[in-house]
């Protein structure tokens, strides 16, 4: 009975769960290839272009020829390069975009890891980011990718903590780190219109850590050509690509689970309750993601000092001011959670 | 549980061979990378240990926040390794009687049972069971309820050493143009655009002031 005990305590529940990851990670990787072609046609169809329209029907294999493009070129590393730290560097920023996906709800208890500190593993992930980018910026030796990694990091931990209040006030109104708890405290009210001005201050900083329009100075390419990614070629560029739309993604679906209800129907009313809770954080997460890619088309670059002002001189104070005033209110009107 | 033990161990001994190579390695950036690696798998033990609170606020507080600090002045200052090496062999008798003292006073307090490793459970707030509540809400307890005029003593000593630091290196330099972004949109238009009608073909209508 030793074997069948070691089976069912050990293998099993590892491949239940190695089947579980696939089951995230093999559509998140379909879904994060066709949001360049999504992105690249919301773009074409704010400036009147038709966007990519050649490779299948409407251009639909698009991401797929690009793939393979990148698969055949040749991975360049400079000679004066620190090779391992080099390769290892998109590795990170890649893997660091898929493991957050581990404690995101997509509907009541479809979740792979149900951790009551689910939002404090978000927070850790995502203020990880900077590594695959500074670690970048060194390995590649080269001044332009170096003084990207340098702004970026800079930038991504500036706006880490106006983040990190916006995450202290939300748990203030839930009382709980796990997400599911987030999402069924908002089945009243969603987030989003009691803390509006959190959700403003969320979703420009959800822009400035992903380093998307109008704060992409790390990649600035009219001043520093592409920033870090300047001497990545092939399937290390792609890993980089990869790894930020995975981010962009994550922080979309954080930003739902947060603010906008997660996996909750926008009314309690039936045809509405019957559509399955996926149905709904998917659909919230793509309207997050379409306001995003909105955004890259019609905002100009920020100037790095302005960006700086904005996160310290702004950002900051705001939303510490608003930690005290929801705190202020809950106490005020006794709503503390309990 | 051998799963869990094999755990431990594989975490262990990475934590400590990272330490090893922290002070070992000839590249700075290498160090500050093993530095890390440590971090993470200390964050690993906390985590085996039921403590997930404090695994996360390792990773966000020292892999998120100081070891990208350590990165950035690592990476910035070109610090020589090889001189601050040179004096090795010189310091090295007087390091090491440092540290066999340390581990002869370590090894006399546990062997001679001074200090109890056990939690200590007649303190003010002693730890209650795990499974009552989850231990993010005990520390709160502790930090919040029990001890919160000293975790705000501890606070205000920490804002008044980063504000000292600040007074200290900021200097106020006369001869930069900074952007004031107020003035700016406190500008009255009237007051700078001045909208002058001139008919076509007319000359001598332009007036400066």
């Amino acid at each position: 009975m030793a074997e069948a005990g070691v089976w069912s305590t050990y293998f099993y529940p590892l491949f239940l769960t190695i089947g579980y990851i696939l089951a995230i990670v093999v559509p998140l990787l379909l879904v994060l290839a066709f949001i360049t072609y999504f992105e690249r046609k919301v773009w074409a169809a704010i400036q009147l272009r038709k966007g990519p329209n050649v490779v299948g029907p409407f251009g639909l294999l698009q991401p797929v020829a690009d793939g393979i493009k990148c698969l055949f070129k040749e991975t360049i590393v400079p000679a004066g390069a620190n090779r391992m730290l080099f390769v290892l560097a998109p590795m990170v920023t890649f893997s660091l975009g898929l493991i957050g996906w581990a404690v995101i709800p997509f509907d009541q208890h479809l979740v792979l890891a149900d951790l009551n500190v689910g939002l404090l593993y978000l927070f850790a992930v995502s203020s990880l980011g900077v590594y695959g980018i500074i670690i970048a910026g060194w390995a590649s030796n080269s001044k332009y990718a170096f003084l990207g990694a340098l702004r970026s990091a800079a930038q991504m931990v500036s706006y880490e903590v106006s983040i990190g209040f916006v995450l202290v006030t939300v748990l203030l109104c839930v009382g709980s780190l796990n997400l599911n708890d987030i999402v069924e405290a908002q089945k009243g009210l969603w987030f989003f219109i009691p803390l509006f001005p959190m959700f403003v201050i969320y979703v420009v900083s959800a822009l400035a850590e992903t380093n998307r329009t109008p704060f992409d100075l790390p990649e600035a390419e009219g001043e520093l050509v592409a920033g870090y990614q300047v001497e990545y070629s092939s399937m290390t560029w792609l890993l980089f690509m990869m790894g930020e739309y995975a981010n962009i993604v994550l922080l979309s679906g954080l930003s739902v689970i947060l603010f906008l209800g997660g996996w909750l129907p926008p009314f309690h009313v039936e045809p509405l309750m019957a559509v399955p809770g996926v149905v709904w954080f998917l659909l919230k997460t793509a309207v997050v993601v379409f306001f995003f890619t909105w955004t890259r088309a019609t905002l100009p670059r920020y100037r790095y000092d302005q960006l700086m002002r904005l996160g310290w001189k702004v950002f900051l104070p705001a939303s510490l001011a608003m930690v005290v005033i929801v705190a202020g209110a809950l106490h005020a009107f006794d709503w503390l959670p309990r | 549980m051998i799963i869990q033990t094999i755990m431990f161990y594989v975490l262990a001994v990475v934590t400590v061979g990272a330490g090893v190579m922290v002070i070992a390695s000839r590249n700075p950036v290498h160090s500050v990378l093993f530095l890390i690696l440590a971090f993470f798998n200390s964050a690993g033990l906390f985590v085996m240990m039921g403590a997930e609170f404090l695994a996360m606020i390792l990773i966000i507080v020292y892999v998120g926040a100081v070891a990208v600090l350590f990165l950035f002045v690592v990476m910035m200052l070109n610090i020589n390794f090889a001189e601050l090496r040179a004096g090795f062999l010189q310091y090295l008798p007087i390091g090491g009687v440092i540290g066999i003292i340390l581990l002869a006073e370590l090894v006399l307090v546990f062997a001679s049972g001074a200090i109890d490793i056990e939690v200590p459970t007649t303190v003010a707030s002693p730890t209650p069971p795990a499974d009552e509540i989850t231990n993010t809400q005990a520390l709160g307890d502790v930090l919040y309820t029990h001890y919160a005029y000293l975790f705000q003593g501890a606070g205000f000593i920490l804002l008044i050493a980063m504000v000292g630091a600040i007074v200290l290196t900021h200097r106020r330099r006369a001869d930069v143009r900074r952007q004031r972004i107020t003035d700016q949109v406190a500008r009255d238009p009237k007051a700078t655009v001045q909208v002058t009608d001139i008919e076509p073909g007319a000359e001598g209508t332009w007036k400066s002031d």
